[in-house]
């Protein structure tokens, strides 16, 4: 498996993903996994995946002795893995800058020198496709998916590509041409797709023009929450609060929200409303709230980080997301776990799992005032949204999406034969 | 000879428009005519005219041997009434052949028999004038909504004065018992009890048209032949169906027509006969008394109130509109009394349902909205403007009988009224018949007579339910501006 990100080290929604479906992936049995990353830290959860770092793979021959190896990344990876890779190096790449170990340095995040750093992560792909002997390669989204194809060409082993989101989802219709070319050329080289929602499967199929037989979803799941976090303890507050929490951002439609609470509080008065996060339109939403005049009761946070994310859910009466595109999106499966009502737009991927939700368009104002509305009035349905939400999430495992996922490789395997 | 005894029925909702929260306390108008309009218009053109007609055909052919009863609710009627009133021209046809019995039921298909006993004796009091208004003929077998029964509800019909009850022959209330014969309620041995025949009854309404079933095709030879050779004893075969299921769910060339066109003929060849249950219940005697001490109904796999009342929505929502029953039956408000009936409709109830096993599919199929949770939001505001209508007919402040003993109070005081004026009148009388005497004392008593006259009126302004004198109008709000003023 080839990832960009893996906990605790995230800067996405990627990491998170990827590892709950490894780790559903192996409690499932029977599956030996190696997952590759740029830049592993040491503290990765292990057990369930062999992690190898492309960072500690050499791609040029260096003469060195195992206690070395041992004291310089022995606390990240066996020495023993180190030699195995280095039988295997298939070409001279001294001419590019690599270290004492004759490996290239990653940074494992989103640099300026992405695709550089995306070419280098394919060439590691080669050597480690030589070592490792597997079944199948599956790559998580764009930045993998070269290597993805390199392992393929190397190991003549089916490929199987997770689609987390597309490059229209994230520039909302206005691709990047680089990106494009690159998610095309992994798709068109995959033996099969796998994408996380319905959602993302129609753009797969309709702006990449891939076959639909070719295309599966796998709805992702969620990692129960630590009991730390559930046990959080609820700030006092006389009104109610409803809160959006995400970027403040074009994608995720903050401005409907706004629209929202200025229709709600013409007829209530004991709520308030809060919008966390950060991002581009962030100044845009002050001052849209402050000509909707409900400044008194619209609240922004800023970025939250960590626990503070939780404990944001934890004061909220309601959660609100009305993205305006979202390949899947996690945090109102948290929310529901959180035993907070969600109000979720019928444009992002979770809505085609989730049934103790309330779904609007993303557009319709209206609707989602109502909702709004109703959950904090009528405590019946706060209650059920609540009770059944908190039974559905713990129903949704990524033990089950790894199943799938597994039965995807095994009908891709048998196509090859 | 066996007796088959068809039950079709008839119901229809008003559905609420889309009605937000902030439409609260702005807009009093609920309903979504267009959607209403088109779904009674629709269903009778494909089912419910060519069903009547056929059923009509089926009458005149069998030389009135045929015979069906029907169950309508008050809603359908008024909803045929606004957009198909052809189609009660039918149902009187259906009516004066006398082959046609008309069963009691609520007015607005509503749940009152579960929520309120007095609410539930009022609705099928309305339900059963209507009936008697339009077809002329009074109901005497009682068919719940969707069949609802238990043995409480069998002690309020029964004090209603009706001898039989139709309801669902529910597996776990029968046990090996066969529902082919006539049983006595337990708590209320006067009520008998007709029960459902479910096997026979989905083998029309849902394998008719089912190729994988290993009985098709049906045929009326094979489905007579099955009632006939049914054990001697089993002495009545009670078929409920909703009457859209003849042209709607089985359509036009699935040739159900033509199936029921043939019963009566291979019923006359194996003495099978087709009946209404009155006839039936005079004839047999119940051979059983049953006891029901949680409610069932025909609805859902497991055949009791659960799609009504299986969640929390369902049962706020319930708890909310019963809990001003006793505040409307006071209003004498037309339009909100009119909202009351149609906001009781038990379909309003189903939409919340939060079943998504098996059942699912069949809320889901028929609610106009997207998910339990829109209905839900969508009756709570309609209900919410409704209450506030209610509290504004009478402050919540007072309580129901301090309010009784006002509206008593000015009853009362309606009833002395009526008194004095009879007295003025007759006074006037006496003077007018007082030929002989003097004019003098005439002119007199007259005089006695205006002033007893002009007394009154200063009463009558808060008064409405005066009798009309000397072409003065009757008060035009009556009750709610008394009871108003009363309180102050």
């Amino acid at each position: 498996m080839f990832g960009w990100e893996f906990p605790p080290h995230i800067l996405g929604g990627l990491g998170t993903a990827s590892y709950g479906l490894t780790k559903g992936m192996h409690a499932n049995g029977d599956m030996d996994i190696t997952f590759v990353i740029p830049k592993p830290w040491g503290d990765e959860e292990r057990g369930f995946a062999n992690i190898i770092g492309a960072c500690n793979t050499p791609v040029a021959w260096r003469d060195v002795s195992w206690d070395y190896v041992n004291s310089r990344i022995g606390k990240i990876m066996n020495p023993q893995t180190y030699f195995d890779l280095r039988d295997h190096i298939y070409a001279d790449f001294n001419y590019m800058r690599l270290n004492d170990l004759g490996c290239i340095e990653f940074s494992g995040k989103y640099p300026d020198n992405l695709v550089e750093e995306i070419n280098n992560y394919s060439i590691v792909a080669g050597v480690i496709a030589r070592t490792v002997p597997c079944d199948i390669i599956h790559a998580h989204d764009w930045l993998t998916y070269p290597a993805g194809i390199h392992a393929k060409n190397v190991t003549g082993k089916p490929l199987v590509i997770h689609v987390h989101a597309s490059e229209f989802d994230r520039s909302r219709g206005k691709p990047n041409p680089t990106v494009f070319a690159i998610e095309k050329d992994g798709m068109a080289n995959a033996d099969h797709i796998i994408t996380v929602s319905d959602l993302t499967r129609r753009t797969v199929i309709e702006k990449y023009g891939i076959d639909p037989a070719k295309v599966t979803t796998v709805h992702n799941a969620v990692i129960p929450l630590d009991d730390e976090i559930l046990n959080l303890k609820r700030t006092d507050t006389k009104d109610k609060v409803i809160t959006f929490l995400g970027r403040i951002t074009m994608q995720k439609g903050p401005e409907y929200f706004v629209e929202a609470a200025a229709k709600v509080l013409k007829k209530t008065k004991n709520v308030r409303f809060v919008m966390a996060g950060g991002g581009d339109m962030e100044k845009d939403m002050i001052r849209l709230a402050a000509k909707r005049n409900i400044a008194d009761r619209f609240h922004f946070t800023g970025f939250l980080r960590g626990k503070e994310v939780y404990q944001m859910f934890r004061d909220s009466d309601v959660y609100v997301m009305p993205s305006v595109s979202e390949p899947f999106g996690i945090s109102p499966l948290e929310a529901m776990e959180m035993g907070v009502p969600s109000i979720i737009s019928k444009q992002s991927g979770c809505a085609e799992i989730l049934d103790n939700v309330i779904k609007t368009d993303y557009w319709d104002v209206d609707a989602m005032a109502d909702a709004m509305h109703s959950i904090i009035t009528n405590k019946a349905l706060y209650n059920t949204l609540r009770d059944r939400g908190i039974e559905e999430i713990h129903g949704i495992t990524w033990e089950k999406a790894g199943k799938k996922v597994i039965d995807i490789y095994r009908k891709v395997i048998e196509n090859r034969q | 000879m066996k007796s088959v005894c068809f039950y079709f029925k008839i119901h229809q909702p008003f559905r609420l428009k889309r009605y937000r929260f902030f439409d609260i306390g702005n807009d009093h108008y609920y309903y979504d005519d267009f959607a209403n309009d088109e779904i009674i218009t629709r269903l009778a053109q494909v089912s419910y005219i060519p069903m009547a007609e056929t059923l009509l055909q089926m009458i005149n052919d069998s030389n009135r041997e045929f015979k069906c009863s029907l169950c309508i609710s008050g809603t359908a009627i008024e909803q045929f009434q606004l957009y198909v009133p052809e189609y009660i021209d039918l149902l009187k046809k259906l009516a004066d052949t006398g082959c046609v019995e008309f069963l009691s039921g609520t007015y607005s298909h509503s749940l009152a028999s579960l929520e309120d006993p007095e609410e539930f004796i009022r609705e099928v009091k309305m339900h059963d004038d209507l009936i008697k208004r339009l077809f002329g003929v009074k109901p005497k077998v009682f068919a719940n909504t969707e069949l609802i029964y238990d043995d409480d509800i069998a002690c309020l019909i029964g004090s209603m004065g009706f001898k039989t009850c139709l309801t669902e022959g529910a597996k776990h209330i029968l046990g090996w018992k066969s529902p082919d014969y006539l049983y006595a309620s337990a708590s209320c041995p006067d009520v008998k009890l007709l029960l459902t025949n479910d096997k026979l009854a989905d083998d029309i309404a849902r394998n008719f048209n089912n190729t994988s079933w290993d009985e098709y095709p049906l045929t009326a030879d094979k489905y007579v032949d099955w009632i006939a050779s049914l054990p001697e004893q089993e002495q009545v075969v009670n078929l409920y169906m909703s009457m859209d299921t003849f042209g709607s769910f089985l359509p036009k060339d699935t040739g159900i027509f033509d199936f029921m066109k043939a019963l009566p003929r291979f019923g006359k060849e194996k003495g099978v006969r087709f009946t209404t249950p009155s006839e039936v219940v005079a004839k047999l005697k119940p051979v059983d008394m049953i006891s029901v001490p949680f409610p069932i109904s025909d609805i859902d796999e497991a055949r009791d109130v659960s799609a009504w009342k299986g969640n929390e929505l369902q049962n706020e929502a319930l708890g909310k509109l019963y809990g001003v029953a006793e505040r409307v039956n006071l209003c004498q408000d037309r339009r909100l009394k009119q909202d009351w009936e149609y906001l009781q409709s038990s379909d309003h109830f189903y939409y919340m349902s939060t079943k998504n096993m098996a059942d699912g599919a069949s809320h889901a199929a028929f609610s106009p909205y997207d998910s339990p949770f829109s209905a839900f939001t969508n009756y709570m505001n309609v209900l919410a403007d409704f209450l506030v209508r209610v509290e504004e007919q009478y402050p919540e402040n007072i309580d129901n009988e301090e309010l009784n003993s006002l509206i008593l109070t000015i009853k009362n005081q309606a009833a002395e009224i009526n008194e004095l004026n009879k007295e003025v009148n007759s006074l006037r009388t006496n003077i007018l018949n007082a030929d002989d005497s003097t004019n003098a004392p005439k002119e007199e008593l007259l005089e006695i007579a205006e002033k007893a006259d002009v007394e009154t009126p200063a009463k009558e302004a808060a008064e409405p339910a005066a009798p009309k004198r000397r072409g003065r109008k009757p008060g035009p709000k009556p009750g709610a501006k008394g009871a108003k003023k009363a309180a102050k």
